[in-house]
């Protein structure tokens, strides 16, 4: 055991799973976030709201790093994620994408079966030892599938592909397959915008189940969203974060006007 | 009322003027599409009428006799297949890893723009100049002399083009979001592009590779200078030998063999046509026998 890993055992687990200092971020000229200061509280589930444009994606973005393939991002700040500061020299990109999953907008399963569609993140880092699920392939497509809810449904067709499914099924699948490298955050960029009510309802029910295990970021446009499927919620507005509290608090009594006027519909 | 109602969905004047139209563009595409395949069909039907008389498997599988008069193909036959195998072996593997480095790796910037820019005009050099290209480079420079070698590197050059686009299109048309769902999952580039991106890309190159195929068995100024010969009654050996060439050999027999019987070049040319056939539906055979694996 290394002194570095020595250490990180003393130290106890931070509340924080994301805990974000004076984060600037620039495309090319345009600045798109202004000194976000955002701690993210551990196994809950924090919602991020407000208008197009206002940095809510593009601050979700960083937090795995996605956006610097873009090439023309500049970043200022740190992000830490479960206490080590992701942006550090040292810190290996491959093991921040394993420690924070993504889910995106559109569901975006590889178009291979359902089963390797699971297998696919633990195939890439079973083989280097680290938290992954220890148990057999078929273990690990059963549970995971168990835990988005979509065993019941999927168990006799696992060798079909994954884009057969229905959209709402796609992107409980692309839950599923980040579950097997045992992630500490999920990312959720819009994940239900293109599924219909019921979909929405199904995916919002699994938020619930992952809540605890995970700690789970969400973006979305839907402000009745936030309030029902989160516990804190984030509100920015030109690339600044102007409220930061608890999920009944804001939408009962936003603390600036910006927050109570967005929330009330009166822009966005 | 009634009356009323009844014209208003009975067609106007206009609505007929539109079909009118329409019906005129239709047969308009229609008329040149079938002038797209008359050439393709009326080559085809003359060479079968006027060649198919000589095909035979003697045809196939002797050698030319009495200056080639009589006697058969087959040096020629085996000479086209060696350069055409040979070309292969050293352009597809370079065009699709500069395919896949273009396509996956570089960066928009003014060093791959200008390496498009070169393989867009590689692409239009004409076949003379690259084969003095050849004559100057692998011939003398490198010293591999006329020889299988030195042909097939020359038509490897020139049709490297061909490999590279299609390669980079097909490479292009996977979807972006399979691959930021590899990358999110901690998968480096590598394993994007052999597990997700190559699968789903590889009938498109496979079709890259096909049309190459048919363009080298073709091309005959490229290999005059650099390793195919009018005659030779040996088949090669290994690729620094000199070998014939269907499509020189065509060209020879058409214009500078004195009293040679009429169906003899439309035979020859016949063969070569049913090897290249042969060839692209072997291609086509294998891609869609991936296609339905799906996974390699």
């Amino acid at each position: 055991m290394t002194v570095a890993q020595a250490a990180a055992l003393l130290q106890p687990a931070p509340d924080y799973a994301i805990d974000t200092k004076k984060l600037n971020l620039w495309y090319g000229t345009f600045q798109a976030l202004y000194d976000v200061d955002l701690r993210i509280r551990q196994g809950m589930i924090t919602s991020m709201i407000g208008p197009s444009g206002c940095g809510k994606s593009t601050y979700l973005r960083s937090v795995n790093r996605i956006n610097e393939r873009l090439g023309y991002v500049r970043i200022e700040g740190r992000i830490d994620v479960m206490g080590q500061n992701i942006y550090d020299p040292g810190v290996e990109l491959i093991q921040v994408r394993k420690q924070v999953g993504m889910v995106f907008q559109r569901p975006n399963p590889l178009p291979i079966s359902i089963r390797d569609n699971i297998l696919f993140s633990h195939r890439l880092h079973a083989k280097g030892g680290g938290d992954v699920h220890p148990g057999t392939p078929d273990e690990i497509v059963e549970e995971s599938l168990r835990t988005v809810l979509l065993w019941d449904k999927v168990k006799d067709r696992l060798k079909r592909k994954a884009t057969e499914l229905s959209l709402e099924e796609q992107q409980k699948l692309c839950i599923a397959r980040l579950l097997p490298v045992k992630p500490k955050v999920l990312l959720m960029d819009e994940p239900c915008s293109a599924l219909d009510p019921k979909g929405t309802e199904a995916v919002e029910e699994l938020l619930w189940e992952l809540r605890g295990q995970y700690t789970i970021l969400i973006v979305t446009h839907n402000m009745a969203q936030a309030r029902r499927a989160s516990e804190e919620c984030v509100f920015m507005l030109m690339g600044k974060v102007v409220e930061h509290a608890l999920t009944a608090e804001m939408f009962v009594t936003p603390i600036h006007r910006e927050t109570a006027d967005y929330i009330e519909g009166r822009y966005g | 009322m009634t009356t009323a109602n009844t014209a208003m969905f009975q067609a106007s004047r206009l609505n007929q003027r539109n079909e009118k139209v329409q019906v005129l563009y239709r047969i308009l595409f229609g008329i040149m599409t079938l002038m797209l395949i008359t050439p393709v069909l009326l080559i085809l039907g003359t060479l079968v009428v006027k060649g198919g008389g000589v095909i035979s498997w003697e045809f196939l599988f002797t050698p030319p006799t009495d200056g080639m008069r009589t006697g058969g193909v087959l040096p020629a036959l085996i000479g086209t297949i060696w350069l055409v195998m040979t070309a292969l072996l050293l352009s597809v593997p370079i065009g699709i890893f500069a395919a896949i480095y273009l396509s996956e790796y570089a960066g928009d910037n003014w060093f791959t723009r200008t390496i498009n820019l070169a393989i867009i005009n590689l692409a239009g050099v004409p076949s003379i100049v690259h084969a003095l290209f050849g004559l100057g480079a692998f011939v003398l420079f490198f010293g591999f002399g006329t020889s299988i070698l030195a042909a097939s590197l020359t038509l490897a050059v020139m049709t490297m083009p061909v490999v590279i686009v299609a390669t980079r299109e097909s490479l292009q048309a996977v979807p972006q979001a399979f691959r930021e769902a590899c990358w999110n999952m901690g998968a480096t580039r590598w394993q994007t592009i052999r597990r997700v991106v190559l699968p789903n890309s590889v009938t498109g190159i496979l079709t890259g590779v096909i049309l190459e195929v048919s363009r080298t068995a073709g091309e005959t100024a490229p290999i005059m200078f650099t390793g195919a010969v009018f005659f030779t009654p040996f088949l090669p050996q290994s690729v620094f030998d000199q070998t014939m060439a269907l499509s020189l050999h065509l060209f020879v027999a058409a214009t500078q063999v004195p009293g040679i019987a009429e169906d003899v070049p439309y035979g020859i040319a016949l063969v070569l046509i049913g090897l290249v056939l042969t060839m692209n539906s072997a291609s086509i055979a294998f891609r869609m026998w991936l296609r339905g694996k799906k996974k390699w």
